[in-house]
């Protein structure tokens, strides 16, 4: 079986941030692939779910295939999605970024129609009593009453693509998949400072989304306890 | 060790000569699907390797549960369980599957051991905060009842707790249980089988049938394993009401 070098012990993770100090342009290179499949397929899924989810929940319709849609998104394996996208769109980016919409759109979709169906209804009553049209109504009411609902399904769906991402070096997608597969040419090290790396990333991308929330909630509501957790499981079985 | 497993497609991603051997002009051409060889490679190639899916995913499930049920009744039990507990959880939830997997095989081999450690690692905070909420989320007033008519907190336990909590443990399986199957094909990274196996030689041939045919099927059990945990939910806990979101 030849030598089997490290496991899983403070010098094997030491040896981690060696690796990463030891190749920095491969580690940058890798990483901002990374970034640009995840950025590029949360940017896609954000553009096809928020209005669309938004536009439902205004209307209080489309609830069956609004919340459904979460329902399968969730059970979708992720890697089964990646081959299906290399058996019908070939191997690459643009299939990987295919998937990766696929899985982010579910978890923003729901929560942005349940987030703008469940706004109050007697502050959309007043708002209408006190003359708006439905346009502002939705944009000045129901959309700054729904932020943070609504950012827990982005946050959600952001994440799961950063981390997923990982498995676009299987269908030569690039990103730090890269890093971690060749365990053969860079060792348990690579595997642990790719692992690292996408861990940091997921963090990081969801404190940006943090971060993007907070800035769009009202003033008012600052005060209130964000909704979303990094990892929350969706406890109701729906 | 691993050499054998490294994907040659990692690198470059440029298009792979197909070697399919002999087959039927669409399979040579490597068309966008070919029932014939489907249909002839089912019982060898894909039922094998679905029965092997099924059986990984139901063993990390069912000891996750095992491991997740003792930690949250503890957890119920003593409040200042609960942090520590979710965060060991979480921190092995974070670590990205593939390299998880890697990283057991200097401890456990290419074995299916490797791959039910980590796989069992990941249903534990999923299952132990469905677990937790649902014993939290009781009604005051029925722990109250069962004061009142005298049961011991063991008995209050098992006989008002856990079946008021049954929907959202229920919900709690059904998400491990997705979650693990869509992990488990990533899981034949290490060769341990399942669905997987076919998507990983198939990166090796090109083969597009195979790609979609293996796919489908992993999505299929996934979308099954959902619908039937859903009725089994409804089944358990006949008094709670379906409610949408």
């Amino acid at each position: 079986m030849g030598e089997v070098k490290g496991g899983l012990s403070m010098h094997s993770i030491i040896d981690a941030f060696q690796f990463i100090g030891d190749n920095p342009h491969l580690m940058l290179t890798k990483t901002l692939e990374h970034l640009a499949l995840s950025g590029a397929a949360i940017g896609v899924a954000l553009v096809i779910a928020i209005p669309l989810g938004v536009t439902l929940g205004h209307l209080h319709r489309g609830s069956f295939l609004a919340i459904n849609v979460s329902n399968i998104g969730r059970a979708l394996p992720s890697l089964a999605v990646i081959s299906i996208g290399i058996g019908t769109l070939g191997i690459g980016f643009i299939n990987v970024m295919v998937a990766l919409i696929i899985l982010a759109v579910p978890p923003m979709l729901t929560n942005a129609y349940v987030a703008v169906d469940g706004v109050d209804p007697d502050a959309v009553e007043a708002a209408r009593a006190a003359g708006m049209s439905p346009a502002q109504v939705l944009r000045k009411v129901e959309i700054p009453l729904a932020v943070s609902l609504m950012f827990a399904g982005i946050r959600t769906g952001a994440v799961y693509v950063v981390a997923t991402a990982t498995l676009a070096a299987i269908a030569g997608g690039g990103g730090l998949g890269d890093v971690i597969v060749n365990q053969a040419s860079y060792g348990t090290p690579g595997v642990i400072a790719g692992a690292l790396a996408v861990t940091a990333l997921a963090f990081l991308v969801e404190g940006m989304f943090a971060v993007i929330q907070r800035l769009l909630t009202p003033k008012a509501l600052r005060h209130q306890k964000g909704a979303a957790e990094l990892f929350t499981p969706l406890i109701e079985g729906t | 060790m691993l050499g054998s497993l490294a994907l040659p497609i990692a690198q470059g991603g440029g298009p792979v000569i197909p070697t399919f051997q002999r087959g039927s002009d669409c399979v040579r051409e490597n068309r966008q699907f070919c029932w014939d060889w489907f249909s002839s490679h089912w019982s060898s190639t894909f039922q094998p390797r679905l029965i092997e899916h099924i059986e990984l995913t139901a063993m990390a499930v069912g000891i996750g549960f095992v491991i997740a049920f003792a930690t949250a009744l503890v957890a119920h039990r003593w409040n200042w369980a609960v942090n520590p507990a979710t965060a060991v959880f979480a921190l092995l939830y974070t670590i990205p599957s593939l390299a998880f997997f890697q990283l057991m095989v200097p401890f456990t081999g290419l074995t299916r051991l490797s791959a039910e450690i980590a796989l069992v690692s990941y249903t534990l905070l999923i299952l132990f905060r469905n677990i937790l909420t649902g014993l939290r989320e009781v009604p005051p007033d029925a722990l109250e009842a069962a004061q009142a008519m005298g049961l011991t907190p063991r008995q209050t336990l098992w006989r008002v707790e856990l079946p008021l909590a049954m929907p959202a443990i229920m919900a709690g399986i059904r998400i491990a249980t997705v979650t693990t199957i869509s992990l488990t094909t990533v899981a034949a990274f290490i060769g341990v089988g399942g669905l997987g196996e076919p998507i990983f030689n198939a990166i090796q041939t090109g083969f597009k049938t195979q790609f979609i045919v293996a796919g489908v099927l992993a999505v299929l059990l996934a979308l099954a394993a959902d619908a039937l945990l859903v009725v089994l939910q409804r089944v358990l806990s006949p008094w709670a009401k379906s409610r949408a979101a």
